[in-house]
């Protein structure tokens, strides 16, 4: 392991720790209002300072850490795995069942996705507890964010099914779950983990756009997303600095992972 | 014969400066840029219902009467005179003689009774009409003589003359239809998604004090502007004069950049409010029902919120902690005898162990032993709102009551207050453009559409409903402004006591408007920037970069 990797992989460990640990950690609890202190800069009390409402933004970063790191990579697993076996088994077997999964994906991606989550919204009940959800938006997001990445991975599964080792495997009588899972999900997983690794920020930014239709995390749980909700007031940006952390450790995250994992991969 | 023609140019060319600066002398008053939010959806000002239309509508139609949108009194415009007869029925006008349409064609009191008949035609659906039409009937039009006109109505009308604010008058006879005008512009051009071009009506019947005719402007540029993060950042560049109206941050951010540049009239007429769902046939559980309908656990909760802390936290101090249905800005209807807002969490709890509600540990149960929790929907989006609920979902926590926060796209909530009512609380606000409160109507009636806490009662549910819809049946019909106050005053009071409406704050008025600006006075009423567009000039501003 490289010492970058190794770098990566403490901090990833670090993160995860703090995670974990943010309930001993916190200075207050997330919801907690200190409202002779809205929008403070970042004191011994308050190490990043407060919110608008004189939150803890410290606490809240931890709490929204919890929520956002355990979900949106459950979601991006959804969508991968929904993805990766449309994907290859369309790419392996060709033909009527790849033009009609492609045509489900390009019908898929052609629905308006707004208005049919607008649509969920209004049929849920208001009174779901904040944390139901936030399941609930993660979910949904797990459930409908594949069709990109069928795409791709079934163009690769194209490229393996004419490949001399699978004529090989097909020679010998090897049958076609086999084949999937043996030859095929092997020299597509990069590509499985590449589409996992672009889809978790990608589901963390779409939980903070949920979360103006009112599909994402309800206040006062605090989210990534919602905490970088904030970022939208830029001018407010140059005077408090310490307001980019939530974005800066979504880029942590990101970076890390991606670090660290292919290393996984060569090894296996 | 080429000499007589020589003369003749020549006269021409001698004589034709000095009539042009005794019928108009030059300006040079500039060109005033400001942003519309949307494309104005018409140009006939007897169809105006949005907000872009009714600027277009203020700055170039003539009215007979204006509202001075400082004084709060009605000025002369059109007519010199007017005068409401005893039954409350019919209005003399006496107008001014001589004057002409920005194409020219005269105007004459044929032109007020062409207007007030296309106003109030059933077919033309005008929703300014709307205001006036209080029974069926016909209304009569007379015109004695060129310069007066007699309007008649079928019934009473309450607040008659204010109404005329906002009756631009029609050409009859002009080709041009609409688009001849008698206020201070008119629509030179209009580039759809763009901008509307408003040019200086040299007709305007105004002048100054030195006897200078009105308005000082060459032209107002509305540039078609949906974004308003974009706007203040024009304005910043020095790209447009005034916003009319801003939010609290934006103000904030303004005041400290450039504070010459940011204006705060004061409270305005609208406010922020919540209430809890009354409709007998909601889908939530019965015992819910039973609280809301209970005055103590509604005043509870109105006494638990802490609206100094919403005005200064949400609003950074620029919001007053609202008093009831007419703000304090309104200076005539507002009912000074009213209670101020109070915030007495100790108040709440003991109200609410009148109602049969105890304090078991950090959780307030009803006689039945079930906990206190409501869900309060609101319009998602909009910040001031989310942070009001959230603030005042702690405040609530105080007294053991749980309160859940549900956001919602507009439409949605919209769907839920008004036809499915599923729902059990609500936030939302209330934008007014009218001093008089007659047009609050459609929210007392017990049988209106927008009694929002239960509307379309075929008969009052309470009888302070019914006190209420009495109130407002005499107050319609009153026509002394004496006894209509009267009237509104116990509504104030009523309301104050019931709490249908637990009203939380009025906004304060907020616009921009650069330096370069002059002649501006703000105005806690709408148009707050530029309801004297007519005596505005341009001047250099080295701030804001308007000299470049």
């Amino acid at each position: 392991m490289k010492l970058l990797q190794k770098v990566a992989a403490s901090t990833l460990v670090a993160i995860f720790a703090l995670m974990v640990l943010a309930a001993f950690l916190l200075p207050a609890h997330y919801a907690r209002q200190f409202r002779d202190i809205p929008n403070a800069g970042p004191t011994a009390v308050h190490p990043l300072g407060t919110d608008a409402l004189g939150r803890d933004s410290l606490s809240r970063l931890l709490y929204g850490t919890r929520v956002s790191l355990l979900l949106a990579p459950a979601a991006a697993l959804l969508s991968t795995l929904i993805a990766a076996f449309l994907g290859s088994v369309a790419g392996l077997l060709g033909g009527w069942f790849e033009r009609m999964v492609l045509a489900a994906t390009d019908l898929s991606l052609a629905l308006p996705w707004l208005f049919l989550l607008l649509v969920v919204r209004a049929l849920l009940p208001l009174d779901v507890p904040p944390l139901v959800s936030v399941v609930i938006a993660f979910l949904m997001m797990g459930l409908l964010g594949w069709q990109a990445s069928v795409r791709v991975i079934c163009a690769s599964a194209r490229g393996v099914r004419d490949s001399d080792f699978l004529l090989l495997a097909r020679s010998t009588g090897c049958k076609p779950a086999r084949l999937l899972w043996r030859h095929v999900a092997p020299n597509l997983r990069p590509l499985f983990y590449a589409q996992f690794f672009i889809s978790i920020p990608l589901f963390i930014l779409t939980e903070a756009n949920l979360s103006i239709l009112g599909l994402g995390v309800m206040e006062p749980m605090p989210s990534w997303g919602n905490l970088m909700r904030s970022l939208e007031d830029f001018s407010m940006l140059s005077a408090n600095p310490w307001r980019l952390v939530p974005l800066v450790l979504l880029v942590i995250v990101v970076m890390c992972f991606q670090l660290v994992l292919p290393t996984q991969e060569v090894t296996q | 014969m080429r000499r007589v023609w020589f003369l003749l140019s020549f006269s021409i060319v001698l004589c034709w400066p000095a009539s042009v600066r005794a019928q108009a002398p030059v300006q040079s008053g500039g060109e005033l840029h400001f942003c519309l939010h949307g494309e104005p959806k018409t140009f006939n000002p007897l169809l105006v219902e949005d907000g872009q239309s009714e600027t277009i509508r203020y700055l170039t139609g003539g009215v007979l009467i204006r509202l001075n949108r400082q004084t709060q009194a009605l000025e002369p415009a059109l007519a010199t005179s007017w005068k409401v007869t005893p039954d409350g029925r019919t209005i003399k006008f006496h107008l001014r003689s001589g004057l002409h349409f920005s194409d020219d064609t005269p105007f004459t009191s044929e032109d007020v009774a062409y207007t007030v008949k296309a106003l109030m035609d059933p077919q033309l659906h005008s929703p300014t009409g709307d205001s006036f039409r209080s029974s069926d009937g016909q209304v009569v039009v007379q015109t004695p003589s060129a310069d007066s006109i007699v309007v008649t109505f079928p019934a009473p009308v309450a607040g008659l003359a204010r109404l005329f604010d906002q009756v631009a008058i029609l050409s009859a006879h002009s080709p041009k239809k609409e688009m001849a005008v008698l206020g201070p512009f008119f629509v030179a051009d209009y580039s759809p998604g763009s901008y509307v071009l408003l040019r200086r009506n040299s007709n305007y019947w105004k002048k100054d004090k030195e006897g200078k005719p009105l308005p000082y402007l060459d032209s107002i540029r509305l540039d078609i502007q949906r974004n308003h993060d974009i706007e203040i950042l024009r304005f910043r560049r020095g790209e447009i004069h005034l916003i009319n109206a801003l939010d609290a941050d934006l103000f904030d951010r303004l005041q400290k950049e450039s504070p010459a540049a940011a204006h705060d009239a004061g409270p305005s007429l609208d406010s922020e409010f919540m209430w809890f769902n009354l409709v007998p046939t909601a889908a939530f559980p019965e015992y819910k029902k039973s609280w809301f309908r209970t005055t103590e656990f509604r005043k509870a909760i109105s006494l638990a919120i802490n609206r100094a802390d919403l005005v200064r936290i949400v609003y950074a101090g620029h919001a007053q902690p609202a008093y009831g249905l007419i703000s304090p800005a309104n200076h005539f209807w507002f009912n000074a005898g009213l209670p101020a807002p109070r915030y007495d969490s100790a108040g709440a709890l003991h109200l609410l162990s009148q109602g049969g509600f105890r304090l078991e540990g950090s959780t307030l149960r009803d006689s039945s032993g079930n906990r206190v929790e409501f869900t309060v929907v609101t319009s998602t989006g909009n910040k001031p709102r989310e942070q009001m609920v959230t603030m005042i979902q702690q405040d609530l926590s105080q007294i053991g009551i749980k309160m859940n926060i549900a956001t919602l796209d507009f439409p949605s909530l919209i769907e839920r207050i008004t036809r499915t009512f599923d729902y059990e609380a609500c936030l939302l606000g209330f934008t007014n453009t009218d001093l008089d409160p007659n047009s609050q109507m459609n929210v007392w009636l017990s049988s209106a559409e927008n009694h929002q806490w239960n509307p379309k009662q075929s008969k009052p549910a309470t009888a302070w409903e019914a006190e209420i819809d009495r109130l407002m049946q005499t107050q319609a019909a009153a026509t002394s402004d004496k006894k209509r106050k009267a009237d509104w005053d116990r509504v104030q009071q009523i309301v104050a006591e019931q709490q249908p409406f637990i009203y939380l704050i009025n906004r304060d008025a907020m616009s921009a408007i650069s330096p370069a600006v002059i002649g501006s006075a703000p105005s806690v009423l709408d148009p707050h920037a530029f309801w004297n567009a007519d005596v505005l000039r341009l001047g250099p501003d080295p701030s804001l970069g308007a000299q470049k």
